[in-house]
């Protein structure tokens, strides 16, 4: 069967694209291979892992299970939309003083979570946190580091917020 | 590995959708829900259907609402939007407690209802909620719209009632005025569960009035523990304890389930038993506002 091309049109990071794809594009696929966004990795390839979580309309989904034309119409945001040119995100901060990370695979995968999660809870227990990223594995560090620099973007982001009102 | 080529159209109509499963159905077409089951068995290549037929764009399958005695739940509402329906919590708390223990926040937040049952896992939580609760699932095909009892829907591993061309639209719960419980053990938190429990049990004054009560993984599909329910009827729900286990036993002794990877035969027993226990337990114990 000759593949057929679908368009889409979607905004990524809020950068509107309007692109080809074929129907079996996997949208973590379409972010890395032809959007050039290789921040968000791919690790499993069937939903397990979830190093490749990015947000769709700012809920966290897996980019490996999902098709390029089911997020057609979406917003999209990666771990590239998080810092403000050389400012980083509070989370992204927190990882990096916290030692977060150490090979770094997961980490794009757990930041976009972590997003989801002090969306929902601003000021969430460790034992939330926990819970909550159980849907992304890590392999390096127990996850202790990734729920104290979580627990710390959410008290940098809860202060800044008090600043700003 | 990426998934196989194949065709793709997202209609919007579900009468759209219906005919293309019929036009294409030397295809071997496939409905594409949230995908969250699909798409891994289309990137294993287990699965290679030459034509999805994308549900996202029909209007009218996605929502909750009551229609008097029964819970309506369209067949593309996400699996997170239900976890979170204050009416679901109220008016299907089972359903909601299930909803919780399936997979991941990330999973859930693009995964169907639908999807879930017509996908017919026999490891999954859903089925045994819809059979516990008598839930009727509706389907549209060329021939019109049918109403399928749970009882009749789940026919063996991955397989129901539904045919090639026709589309699951929504789930039917009555409500149930007692106590609710699922109670399910997996490995590790959140993978599929090795036993599953979906209890509900109403009262009738100090006594059991009714109980439903369905098992995943002692069988082919989730089944109804009909003979855990007999005990149950009539049992005193003020100490249920002895009740509880004479019930489990009695659904045990009737089961012969298959052993795998991750339990054998005697384990997945001894689990039904412990857990159908735990299930008629704190069902019961919710029906009295003990908890």
């Amino acid at each position: 069967m000759a593949p057929t091309t679908c368009t889409i049109s979607l905004t990524v990071n809020g950068h509107p694209h309007v692109a080809g794809v074929e129907p079996r594009r996997l949208l973590v696929d379409f972010l890395r291979e032809d959007l050039g966004l290789v921040g968000t990795h791919i690790g499993c390839e069937h939903g397990v892992c979830g190093t490749c979580t990015v947000l769709l309309n700012g809920a966290s989904i897996r980019s490996c299970i999902t098709f390029a034309v089911q997020a057609d119409g979406a917003e999209i945001s990666t771990v590239e939309g998080l810092a403000h040119g050389a400012e980083m995100h509070p989370l992204q901060d927190e990882f990096s003083e916290k030692q977060g990370l150490q090979c770094g695979y997961c980490t794009p995968g757990m930041l976009m979570r972590a997003c989801e999660i002090l969306a929902e809870n601003p000021d969430p227990t460790p034992a939330e946190v926990r819970s909550a990223i159980a849907s992304n594995l890590c392999r390096c560090t127990g996850y202790q580091f990734i729920t104290e620099a979580v627990i710390g973007a959410a008290a940098r982001m809860r202060a800044t917020k008090e600043v700003a009102s | 590995m990426k998934p196989p080529p194949f065709s793709y159209a997202a209609p919007t109509t579900l009468a759209e959708a219906v005919g293309l499963l019929t036009e294409h159905a030397e295809a071997e077409p496939r409905v594409l829900a949230g995908g969250q089951s699909l798409i891994p068995l289309m990137n294993f290549r287990l699965a290679k259907p030459g034509y999805l037929i994308d549900l996202r764009n029909v209007a009218g399958l996605s929502g909750i609402r009551r229609e008097g005695d029964i819970l309506v739940i369209g067949a593309m509402t996400r699996m997170s939007e239900v976890e979170r329906s204050p009416e679901v919590a109220v008016a299907a708390p089972l359903l909601a407690e299930a909803v919780g223990l399936v997979a991941h926040t990330p999973i859930r937040n693009s995964g169907t209802i639908g999807g879930s049952l017509a996908h017919a896992d026999p490891a999954a939580e859903l089925p045994a909620v819809a059979l516990a609760s008598d839930a009727d699932l509706v389907a549209t095909g060329p021939a019109g719209t049918r109403r399928i009892a749970a009882a009749e829907f789940f026919s063996g591993p991955f397989s129901t009632a539904l045919a090639p061309d026709e589309i699951l639209t929504e789930i039917r719960l009555p409500l149930w005025p007692g106590g609710h419980a699922f109670v399910e053990f997996s490995r590790i938190h959140a993978n599929f569960a090795v036993i599953g429990v979906a209890a509900l049990i109403d009262l009738d004054g100090d006594r059991i009035g009714r109980a439903a009560l369905a098992i995943t993984g002692v069988a082919p599909t989730a089944i109804r523990a009909t003979a855990a329910e007999g005990v149950l009827a009539g049992a005193d729900a003020t100490d249920v304890t002895a009740a509880a286990a004479e019930a489990a036993g009695a659904t045990v002794a009737g089961l012969t389930p298959a052993g795998d990877l991750n339990a054998s035969p005697q384990t997945r027993l001894a689990l039904a038993r412990t857990y159908l226990r735990r299930g008629i337990e704190l069902a019961t114990s919710r029906a009295r506002n003990e908890r």
